[in-house]
């Protein structure tokens, strides 16, 4: 069974406009590497070129913060819903 | 220097309680909720697309002093979103049709024009005037400088972010709350998340986002309800949906942190990765090979033999086009790269040229290595050869 990913606006010209992907995957980790091995140009905005989870790239899953879970290691089931949050800067022009 | 509190009143006027008479009769105003917002002190950092509709709620609601901190002057391109100017503003200063717009809207309010830059120098001489800081901006470094300004003066920071059709609001830099650093402890590099101004956004969205900040700000003054400490929601307009994260403070936050490490206001510019020679949007790192629009004119009347590529996106090549121009935009290049196979004499452009240097990075690493940038994009080709092409 797939878990959702919820893709926001900035990142969906690397989802073929796609604002949700369904992934297979027990760990945060593993949903992303699945992800990113098909959609190959998100890959470098959400890992550094060691590999490593890019620090303005939050991932949340349900409602929180997998910095203050297990990080990549988070598990996760069909039911949760995980979503990429970026920092986006817009307002005053 | 101007006096820093506002004189407390004990009681309204007559026409005070008949403005505020929808307020005045719920319990979670009242007449003591109305004095607190008549001797609050609120400053918008932007008179924009979230400032605008900051200001004219908080205006409305009768905050005893609104400050405005801008630079700008208004815009066509600004209406259809920042609904504090209309189009006879246009040309104006920002400040002064703000100023102009909460003055006849609510006369009892004291507005206050801040004409300056935030910056680094000034941001805590201005935030010690104030309660709160709404932040409106539109740039990292900007947001950076007012959560750290905020952290160190002990000031909320009422926070709305805008792109396309998604928001994000929450209320950073409370005692005992997460500040902007906790959530997001470092800004993506330059470049790599477009502005409204490249990416466009959906002009009624900074409506939403706007009136969440100034309903988070009245909810502060007022000391009521549940504010957004500690949770960010975000708003997807296309979908309507609202969602809600949770914001945690970070006990290693470089700034409001158990040990903070930044303990002054820094350079912002450095710290989002903008060197100060390349701020222009036009500059890029093959500038000196860049083609001028007059020599592209030249080349286009002789006829020459060259492919001119327009990377921008197909809502755009709607609006104006340079004739001759073949679209692709920059995100399918690099897999349609076949389409101009042979082609190697080549101009490209997009709108400014900061897209088309990327375009011109990639096809030189692609082995089209006579692939040239058109300087300033076609707004320069607007402004310097068709002048009566729309500019956007």
């Amino acid at each position: 069974m797939a878990t959702k990913i919820l893709i926001p606006t900035p990142l969906r010209t690397y989802t073929a406009m796609q604002d949700t992907i369904e992934v297979e995957g027990s760990t945060v980790g593993e949903l992303l590497s699945n992800m990113t091995s098909t959609y190959t140009e998100l890959r470098k905005h959400l890992f550094t070129e060691e590999g490593k989870l890019r620090n303005f790239v939050n991932i949340y899953v349900n409602d929180d913060d997998i910095r203050y879970l297990d990080k990549e290691e988070t598990p996760v089931s069909p039911d949760d819903t995980v979503s990429i949050v970026p920092s986006v800067a817009g307002g005053r022009s | 220097m101007r006096n820093d509190a506002i004189e407390r009143p004990t009681s309204l006027s007559n026409d005070e309680v008949a403005r505020y008479s929808r307020h005045l009769i719920m319990p979670e105003v009242g007449m003591a909720g109305q004095l607190k917002l008549r001797t609050a002190r609120a400053l918008c950092i932007g008179a924009g697309g979230l400032g605008s509709p900051v200001a004219l709620y908080l205006a409305a609601a009768g905050v005893g002093r609104i400050g405005i901190a801008d630079f700008d002057v208004v815009d066509y391109s600004n209406l259809q979103r920042q609904i504090i100017h209309g189009t006879p503003d246009v040309g104006r200063s920002k400040l002064e049709s703000a100023k102009s717009r909460l003055n006849a809207l609510n006369p009892e309010v004291e507005v206050v024009m801040h004409e300056m830059a935030l910056s680094s120098e000034n941001a805590l001489h201005l935030f010690a005037d104030y309660d709160m800081v709404i932040d409106g901006t539109d740039n990292f470094p900007t947001r950076y400088l007012v959560n750290d300004a905020c952290v160190m003066s002990g000031k909320p920071n009422v926070y709305g972010s805008i792109f396309r059709f998604e928001g994000q609001a929450s209320v950073f830099a409370t005692r005992g709350g997460p500040c902007y650093r906790c959530m997001f402890p470092e800004p993506p590099p330059p470049g790599l998340v477009p502005s409204c101004a490249e990416g466009g956004v959906l002009g009624v969205l900074p409506g939403i986002v706007g009136t969440i900040q100034a309903t988070e700000a009245i909810k502060l003054i007022l000391g009521e309800g549940e504010p957004l400490i500690g949770r960010v929601l975000l708003v997807d307009a296309l979908k309507m949906r609202f969602r809600e994260l949770k914001v945690r403070q970070d006990p290693d936050c470089p700034v409001c942190g158990t040990q903070p490490t930044v303990t002054e206001l820094i350079d912002y510019e450095q710290f989002c990765g903008i060197t100060p020679t390349v701020t222009d949007e036009a500059a890029s790192p093959e500038s000196t090979d860049d083609v001028t629009v007059r020599e592209l004119k030249s080349r286009l009347d002789r006829q020459d033999s060259f492919l001119l590529l327009d990377v921008r996106e197909p809502q755009e090549f709607e609006i104006c086009r340079i004739p001759g121009s073949v679209l692709i935009p920059l995100n399918e290049l690099p897999a349609r790269l076949s389409e101009i196979e042979g082609r190697d004499d080549m101009i490209v452009h997009c709108k400014s040229g900061v897209r088309s240097g990327k375009a011109v990075k990639l096809l030189h690493e692609a082995g089209y290595g006579q692939a040239r940038n058109l300087k300033g994009g076609i707004l320069a080709w607007i402004d310097e050869i068709d002048t009566s092409l729309p500019k956007y």
